[in-house]
């Protein structure tokens, strides 16, 4: 017997069950010391439970713990049903309608739970897209593939490089979109990444995520995709965007810009906002029609599409705090940053005792950059008296670029240049609208 | 998917929420996780199961139980098993306490329309103790005294809220040959009895219509889904339901219902028929208003012409009946087909349903009845296990049933043994204690006369008691032990102060100027009455007290003490004599 068919089982219970001939999912007949008799399917159990808990699905539902010492005895009393899903046909495909590739890396944006084990599977393939979320047959004709599988705290830059080159297939084979389904924790860190690898884009790359897991019915999920999917196929974009909801209702995808997008809450539905900027554009789930905000960039016929997909990860963002110690400035350097970036307070300041550390770091080539922790406005480094000696350090200030984009970019240029020179001009170059010159008053909302 | 969790997902009818920007949190909203299981719900929860001799579970597991009609935010009530296996007495018979489950209460719908509900989310999310009794209650009155003896043992634990609401139950009412109808949102005690007996008639009604069907020799295979657009022959039509959907753009259709002519206006509960619960299941799943039955036409502005055509376009014998929705095409026909379901149901007998009640204690078609499918973990919360010590703490410190706690209260505070039983029955119980405690000079039997005959007969006149507050009740015994208002104005300082309850009791008094009367002012109403009666007064002498203390009570009754008012009196006789 494997141990996956008693999935989070230890111990003595483990022992108990196996004697039992029992497999999470079999009807258990747990009969205990007092006499009592619990009846229903094992459930499997969670990974950190404690070791002394048996699970059983009650007939009505239910899952209750019984205590292990209690039971007197365990009987299977009937075989598992196996889960079935009969999928149903995918809708007639719709001539005419433009092709959308969505490439999901693990983020689950469809799935089906199984009721008896509370289990969520994932649903991939196009047909099961198109039945869990059947108006996308109506939007566009859809193509889904799995590029990896990975928990969006696990990707990494290397994972950055394989989807931009993946999506640069795609767009040279003729999709009129493309939707990346990630999860949402560091999707604006990729979105910012395939901003600065995928230039001058042809259509709209837009990546989707969803703060309801797709086991609830409240799930936002299907809009998401909805939302990213009708944007990817007729938007007139050229640009990657993050689409999730506006507000919290269900009423607005919006599409941020890949390079002005943070995560700003850790849960609503609404968690992403664009920062110093506005968003591109906007679906109406009601009226199926896609507003615009100012001027966003826009699909283009020109052939100049362009991928340059390396980054270099030898860049750090290091946050200054009161009581900050300046040897992890140091510690970096030694460790072989070949750049940093400084979250640095309000305008743009870290504290005098760290001028040693930088001063340091610029002697040993590794630029320095600073961004401001206040999230929104621009950093200026004339206005008081530390930001003036950091300029003289040779601390760049990168205008009103947000630090995880700020982070992004360098490690993208140190990809492109080792030349210091290039590295200033590069990172001070606006290259996916990740620096303005000015910020009118609705950005800065 | 489960049929009650099959509610129409993509029909476009939305869900909005009103939401309170000072106290609504994002938990509610479902835009944050859920917190922890609430320890003192569970204690409580644990407490009722150790009084109804239920097994608390050794692990407690919140389950995710899907609704969506949209009274969750998130689709689904939490819900957890905290006991099993109790029992309680109801009047001498044991009544097993099957379950008992701590959840979350649902969002109010507040409003609905064809194109969206509203729900208010104040009660959200506020935990709710479900206790499922036994299926061995007999008759309706049975169900009242079992209500009741539950709502003991709540209110026993001194954690039940007054008022309406914070105890609702939930009716499962089968008989034979029938089927499992949950009936819920009986808010009142009194409508328990009610509800069951109309909800027996409406089965037994229900299946004598299926015999009738089965006389008739109708088939499930006889009621056709064949939707005819009849909008051609209405397109004239007086009726306003008719040419408003039409002006909208939309369509008329109607099915015929083989066998069914007479049966559609069959009474199962008052003012409610078959008819109607077709109407109601075609609102449901067609979200459509206009739905007319043959049994009730010519009618509604449909002519009896109208009528004839309809019947020659659907192929209509004098033994079948139709319907007809008018509405947009989708509607219909999501309408048509809810409605031949319900007919086809109709051969079966009793179709298991959520049922709602009304005020009148009639009910009406809510939603399909759910399955176990639709449970499945909410993997936000861990399970919480309930050690032994946790049970024993509680089991050491349960509060004493009502019986016992009546017999020490008649005691302690000498009232009698029905008096103290209608005390502890009370909501009031608590404040009892308390104005005793502080109000020593009253008699107790007075506060528990007031707080339980009186309360009852003013909510007999309906006077909204409800809103009397503890503090209230505690101020007018305070000042009447204070000698600032009589004993005998208590009822009507009651009575103001429940329409009137921002206020307090002093300003009651002055209000109703219930206020005691200065020794002077009295005085001189005594002298006013002697007065006017001088010459009884001087032919009797002190034998005069009686009738002039009855003239002087009626002027100042309940703003003087008669034992005040007697020996004033008599000294005034005294110096008249003298």
């Amino acid at each position: 017997m494997s141990v996956s068919e008693l999935e989070g089982y230890h111990g003595e219970i483990l022992r108990r069950l196996k004697t039992a001939n029992a497999k999470v999912g079999d009807i258990v007949k747990i009969t205990t010391m007092t006499g009592e008799v619990f009846e229903g399917a094992l459930f499997p159990r969670s990974e950190y439970g404690d070791p002394n808990h048996i699970v059983l699905k009650l007939k009505n539902g239910y899952n209750v713990g019984i205590h292990f010492q209690r039971t007197e005895k365990i009987e299977v009393v009937g075989g598992g049903q196996k889960p079935h899903f009969t999928r149903p046909s995918p809708p007639p495909k719709q001539p005419g309608l433009p092709r959308v590739a969505i490439i999901s890396t693990g983020g689950t944006i469809a799935s089906r739970v199984d009721y008896r084990t509370g289990a969520v599977q994932p649903a991939l393939t196009a047909a099961d897209l198109a039945s869990v979320v059947p108006e996308l047959a109506n939007i566009a004709e859809v193509e889904a593939d799995i590029l990896f599988s990975e928990l969006s705290e696990n990707v990494t830059p290397s994972q950055w490089k394989t989807l931009a080159e993946d999506i640069s297939r795609r767009i040279t084979e003729g999709v009129s979109g493309v939707v990346v389904s990630q999860g949402t924790d560091t999707m604006h860190y990729t979105a910012a990444a395939l901003s600065f690898a995928l230039q001058h884009l042809p259509v709209p790359v837009l990546l989707v995520g969803a703060q309801r897991s797709s086991d609830r019915p409240s799930s936002d999920a299907a809009s998401n995709l909805t939302g990213a999917v009708a944007m990817a196929a007729n938007a007139d974009l050229g640009v990657v965007g993050v689409t999730m909801h506006q507000d919290l209702s269900d009423r607005y995808i919006v599409a941020h810009r890949g390079t002005r997008v943070r995560k700003c809450h850790t849960s609503r539905r609404d968690a992403f906002k664009s920062i110093n900027s506005n968003p591109l554009a906007r679906y109406d789930l009601h009226t199926r029609q896609i507003e615009y905000f100012e001027s966003p960039p826009r699909r283009r016929s020109d052939h100049n599409f362009s991928l340059k997909p390396e980054f270099d990860h030898h860049a750090y963002l290091l946050k200054f705090y009161p009581g900050f110690d300046p040897q992890i400035i140091d510690a970096v350097i030694k460790a072989g940053a070949r750049g940093l970036v400084l979250e640095g307070t309000g305008l743009g300041h870290v504290s005098k005792y760290c001028y040693d550390s930088i001063r340091n770091a610029v002697k040993n080539d590794v630029p320095v950059f600073m961004t401001s922790q206040t999230i929104w406005g621009r950093v200026d480094l004339n206005v008081y008296v530390t930001g003036r000696d950091l300029l003289n350090l040779g601390v760049v200030p990168l205008e009103d670029m947000i630090p995880e984009t700020a982070l992004v970019k360098l490690m993208w240029v140190l990809g492109q240049t080792r030349s210091i020179d290039k590295v200033h001009g590069l990172m001070l170059q606006p290259i996916a609208g990740e620096i303005t010159e000015r910020t009118t008053i609705t950005e800065a909302a | 998917m489960d049929p009650a969790a099959l509610f129409e997902f993509n029909k476009g009818r939305a869900i909005n929420y009103e939401a309170d920007p000072e106290t609504t949190c994002l938990v509610e909203l479902d835009e944050e996780p859920p917190h922890q299981l609430n320890p003192e719900a569970v204690d409580i929860a644990l407490t009722i199961s150790l009084l109804l001799h239920a097994r608390p579970m050794d692990e407690v597991h919140v389950m995710r139980k899907v609704v969506i009609d949209g009274s969750n935010t998130t689709g689904f009530q939490r819900t957890a098993i905290i006991s099993l296996n109790g029992k309680l007495d109801a009047d001498g018979k044991e009544i097993p306490i099957q379950q008992i489950s701590l959840e979350e209460d649902a969002g109010r719908k507040t409003g609905e329309d064809q194109n969206a509900v509203i729900f208010r989310l104040d009660r959200l999310g506020v935990p709710l103790i479900e206790i499922a009794t036994g299926p061995v209650i007999n008759d309706a009155q049975e169900a009242g005294r079992v209500a009741l003896a539950i709502g003991q043992v709540l209110r026993a634990t001194k954690k039940v809220k007054r008022g309406l609401g914070s105890i609702r139950q939930d009716l499962n009412v089968s008989i034979r040959d029938g089927a499992l109808i949950e009936i819920k949102g009986v808010q009142e005690l009194d409508l328990v009895s009610k509800a069951v007996e109309l909800e027996v008639q409406r089965q037994t009604t229900l299946l004598q219509i299926r015999d009738e069907l089965r006389s008739r020799k109708i088939k499930p295979a006889d009621l056709k889904e064949d939707y005819n657009d009849l909008t051609s022959l209405v397109s004239q039509s007086e009726s306003k339901i008719v040419q408003s959907a039409l002006k909208q753009g939309g369509t008329v259709q109607g099915v015929k219902l083989a066998g069914f002519a007479g049966l559609l206006k069959k009474e199962l509960m008052p003012g409610i028929r078959l008819g109607t619960e077709m109407a109601k299941r075609a609102a449901f799943w067609g979200r459509v208003g206009g739905v007319f039955h043959s049994d009730e036409l010519p009618g509604h502005g449909i002519s009896q012409a109208e009528v004839d055509a309809i019947a020659g376009k659907l192929e209509c014998h004098t033994s079948d009946a139709f319907v007809l929705i008018a509405d947009s095409r989708e509607n219909v026909l999501d309408g048509l087909r809810a409605v031949v379901e319900r007919a086809r149901e109709a051969l079966v007998g009793v179709p298991e349903e959520t049922r709602t009640a009304n005020p009148d204690g009639t009910t009406h078609y809510m939603r399909p009845r759910p399955g176990a499918a639709r449970m499945y973990p909410e993997t936000d919360v861990p399970p919480v296990q309930i050690s032994s010590d946790r049970i024993r703490q509680i089991g050491d410190n349960l509060p004493r049933m009502p019986e016992e706690l009546a017999k020490e209260i008649g005691s302690k505070y000498d009232i009698s043994p029905k008096l103290a039983a209608q005390l502890v029955n009370s909501e009031y119980v608590d404040t009892f204690g308390e104005i005793t405690a502080t109000a020593k000079d009253i008699a107790p039997s007075f506060v528990a006369t007031v707080l339980t005959e009186s309360m009852r007969s003013l909510a007999r006149d309906r006077v909204p008691i409800e809103s009397l507050e503890d503090t209230h009740l505690k101020d007018i015994f305070r000042l009447v032990a204070e000698g600032k208002t009589a004993k005998e104005s208590v009822l009507e300082i009651l009575k103001w102060l429940a329409m009137h309850p921002a206020a307090n009791a002093a300003s009651a008094i002055d209000e109703l100027n219930l206020g005691m009367m200065g020794k002077t002012e009295l005085k001189g109403i005594i002298s006013k009455v002697l007065e006017s009666h001088r010459s009884f007064v001087q032919k009797n002498g002190a034998k005069a007290l009686g009738k002039m203390m009855n003239l002087v009570m009626a002027e100042v009754r309940g703003r003087a003490d008669p034992r005040l008012v007697t020996e004033l009196l008599q000294a005034e006789l005294e110096q008249a004599r003298g």
